[in-house]
């Protein structure tokens, strides 16, 4: 306990010294960290904090010290995360690496994978994309058919990936292919390869919202040495749900971003109040029960890690998913409700775009429907 | 804030929970309801409660409780909600409890505390006067007298207000109905002249009293607390009731789940288990997913009870909604998804339903509560 206290005490004062008064702020969705070989700070104060936290390790808390990691325990990881958000600093790095790729690989793969690729994701050096969807492998992922043909000490790769997000603004993919097309999840692998290798093409795929965060991304006779392999060769349906729930995971927190505003305030500032109440009586109701509905969510999201030993939550995260994705959703719909036609115009950053975009949160990492058939299965025993 | 049980806490739980299995349950709800039981409980129940120590559980060492925590209480709380069982602990252990140990003055405390420890002494709280909820709309008025107050009014739908030793009355010492100020408390024994007690059977089985005092003399040490300054320890013992009764809606909830689940494994219909109907299997899971989040509220709930002296008012009204909106969808899907058989007399699943809509409106339902939610947040 007191040596908890001490942690604490110790992160404060070291973030009180260290955090930039710029990255103290609420964060917009573009001034988000990405990282990557081309990636051009919107600031000085954004690379600094990125650097500041990369060189503790605090980018992965949890990941071990020898891999650059901050070699956290649990506990003071969530410390961590209590002391940050008391000072709003922002999140210095968003990353498919940190949060996907390099536990799958802290967990499945060599020790050669570990020290070629950890250090670089903490570090934000390399941006990762995931190639799992294809035009015909969806929620059936396992039909996949990307072909990895076996040369030896290396494989040839071809076949499409589809809904890749930000391939063309990453350099490295995570990507399923098979390996055995006599059988369906046991033929599966998984593979790293550099998206500047010959024969990978990413091409931006335009969505509702006008913005183009992800791509078709076709593979031709893309060349993979085996040391690229993560865990055993056939063995990538494995890693493969593995990962998967960290992403369900990491989508189940996707409406918790710190604002400026809550949804009430921004509300009530655009319809006013009546007689102390919001003077839209219907809209008041719906609000109230999102607010109620997002705490509760918020307070699984804790109770379900506090339950869990490991650093993975398993099947919960079914359930985080289904439902931190409809609350963003939620929240989308009631704010262009409360700001009316100001949140429907066309611009560069309106409320419009989100609120389009998050029509693909209940899809994106696996659909509701299919995040029902996980519970129903795998938890509730129906089939 | 610890969302998971520590090792007392999952002590109380385990053990209310095999002793609740073996004896209380659907079939002692029947039994009391068809022997036309007038308690609305079964005493050899509350006598073992009493030997297990619960009603002592909330109440401070210094009177002979147990002190534990509200996170314990609540597990008794939901247990007594998956088993239906009823018994004076909500009304004396629970509520007036909480009353008691935080407005009580010490002559008080010692005089009621250590009696109810022991299982001697059942208190009810008299609060409602209209068919739905609203602490703020008393009528009942005390006034002075020479050496004390003077009683008059009419209470609907006092929990054990039949049975109870001492009555907790909610009346007007100024003002009127809907004002803030001008709340008191009174402990009124219920033999006393002018209290006159009417019992009324409920859809859940219970019983509970409707009851009018009638220029009933009081003296100044009945008063709790101070004269007017009522509402705010009111409205911490309704939080603290709300909280506790969201831990029995989950309880219920989780319990009309599991037998659901288990039906729709059991049942065939077109030579297959209904359960292997994906309709019903996304319905069931997303009530599953619904009582999860109920779930870490209340454990929220409960724990802010135990850890902070600020106002729990607003996680109280968290917990209340969450709790009434998925325990009204366990209930009904519950039923929905047994078929014919969900709607028979003769099938324990209608106990639950009956039990839960009672549960809900007590101190006010989840659109009580939104609304109450909206106005502490300021809109
Ligand atoms: C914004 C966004 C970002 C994405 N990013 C990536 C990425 O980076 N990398 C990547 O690999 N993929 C990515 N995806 C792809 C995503 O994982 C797939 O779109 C998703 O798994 C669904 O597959 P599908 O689009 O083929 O739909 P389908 O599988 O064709 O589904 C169509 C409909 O049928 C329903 N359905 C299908 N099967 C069942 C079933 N068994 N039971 C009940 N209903 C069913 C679905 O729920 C859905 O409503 C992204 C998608 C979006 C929208």
């Amino acid at each position: 306990m007191s040596d908890l206290t001490t942690f604490r005490e110790d992160t404060r004062q070291w973030l009180e010294e260290h955090c930039p008064a710029s990255m103290r702020t609420y964060m917009p969705e573009s001034e988000k960290c990405w990282g990557g070989r081309d990636y051009k700070f919107s600031s000085d104060d954004q690379k600094l904090w990125l650097m500041r936290m990369a060189d503790r390790g605090w980018t992965a808390p949890t990941f071990p010290k020898e891999y650059g990691g901050g070699g956290l325990s649990k506990d003071e990881a969530k410390v961590l995360k209590e002391e940050l958000s008391a000072i709003t600093a922002r999140a210095p790095l968003a990353s498919m690496g940190t949060e996907m790729i390099g536990p799958a690989i802290l967990e499945f793969g060599t020790e050669a994978l570990k020290q070629q690729h950890l250090p670089a994701i903490i570090r934000g050096e390399i941006r990762w994309c995931q190639g799992y969807s294809e035009p015909n492998a969806g929620s059936d992922l396992a039909g996949l058919q990307a072909n990895a043909e076996d040369m030896g000490d290396h494989f040839i790769v071809n076949g499409q990936k589809v809904w890749t997000s930000y391939a063309d603004k990453s350099d490295w993919m995570f990507c399923l292919v098979k390996t055995d097309n006599s059988v369906k999840h046991g033929g599966i692998s998984l593979v790293l390869f550099d998206m500047k290798s010959p024969g990978v093409t990413a091409r931006p795929i335009k969505l509702i919202s006008g913005r183009s965060p992800f791509c078709e991304t076709f593979l031709d006779n893309v060349r993979v040495d085996k040391d690229q392999v993560v865990g055993e060769i056939n063995n990538g349906w494995t890693i493969a749900k593995y990962l998967l729930t960290h992403e369900r995971e990491m989508l189940g927190r996707i409406g918790n971003v710190p604002a400026e505003k809550t949804l009430s305030e921004r509300a009530t500032a655009s319809i006013g109040l009546k007689d102390g109440r919001l003077a839209d009586s219907a809209l008041r109701l719906e609000l109230a029960e999102w607010e109620i509905d997002f705490q509760s969510h918020q307070l699984t999201i804790e109770r379900v890690r506090d339950e869990t030993a490991a650093a993975s939550v398993g099947n919960s995260s079914a359930m985080l998913k289904l439902y931190g994705t409809q609350l963003n959703q939620r929240r989308r719909e009631l704010l262009i409700a409360s700001e009316g036609f100001d949140a429907m115009t066309w611009k560069e950053d309106s409320e419009a775009r989100l609120w389009l975009r998050s029509k693909g949160n209940t899809i994106e990492g696996g659909t509701s429907e299919v995040q029902l058939n996980i519970i129903s299965r795998r938890i509730l025993g129906l089939g | 804030m610890q969302l998971i049980l520590n090792e007392e806490e999952q002590m109380v739980r385990e053990s209310a929970q095999s002793f609740l299995a073996d004896n209380a349950g659907p079939s002692l709800l029947r039994e009391i309801r068809d022997s036309n039981n007038s308690l609305g409980y079964s005493e050899k129940l509350w006598q073992q409660m009493i030997e297990l120590g619960w009603p002592s559980l909330l109440i401070p060492e210094q009177f002979d409780g147990l002190g534990f925590s509200h996170v314990a209480m609540g597990q008794i709380m939901e247990q007594a909600g998956c088993h239906l069982a009823n018994s004076p602990m909500f009304a004396t252990a629970v509520l007036g409890v909480s009353i008691l140990s935080k407005e009580g003055n010490e002559q008080q405390k010692s005089q009621w505390l250590p009696k109810i420890a022991m299982g001697n002494l059942t208190l009810a709280l008299a609060l409602d006067e209209t068919a739905r909820p609203d602490p703020l709309n008393i009528a009942t008025s005390v006034t002075k007298s020479t050496d004390g107050f003077i009683l008059n009014g009419n209470k609907s739908m006092v929990i054990d207000g039949q049975i109870a030793d001492q009555l907790i009355v909610v009346a007007r010492s100024s003002g009127k109905p809907g004002d803030r100020q001008g709340i008191s408390l009174f402990v009124v024994p219920r033999k006393t002249a002018g209290v006159e007690i009417t019992s009324t059977l409920i859809m859940d089985s219970r019983i509970t009293a409707n009851i009018s005092f009638s220029g009933v003399a009081l003296r100044e040490d009945q008063l709790i607390g101070t004269i007017d300054q009522g509402m705010d320890p009111l409205t911490s013992a309704l939080n603290v009731a709300n909280i506790h009764l969201s831990a029995e809606l989950l309880g219920i909830a989780n319990e009309c789940l599991h037998r659901t689940v288990g039906y729709l494994k059991d049942r065939k219909q077109f030579g297959v288990n209904i359960g292997s109907f994906q309709a019903l299997q996304h319905r069931a899971a997303s009530l599953w997913s619904d009582i999860e989040l109920c779930k870490s509220t209340v454990m929220a709930a409960l724990r802010s009870l135990d850890e902070s002296a600020a106002d729990a008012s607003l996680i109280a009204s968290i917990a209340k909604v969450k709790a009434c909106k998925v325990a009204q969808l366990a209930t009904n899907e519950s039923i929905q998804m047994h078929g014919g058989i969900g709607m028979t007399d003769e099938f324990d699943i209608g106990f639950f339903i009956k039990r839960a809509r009672i549960a809900q409106m007590l101190f006010g339902d989840h659109r009580y509560h939104l609304n109450r939610y909206a106005e502490l947040s300021g809109y």
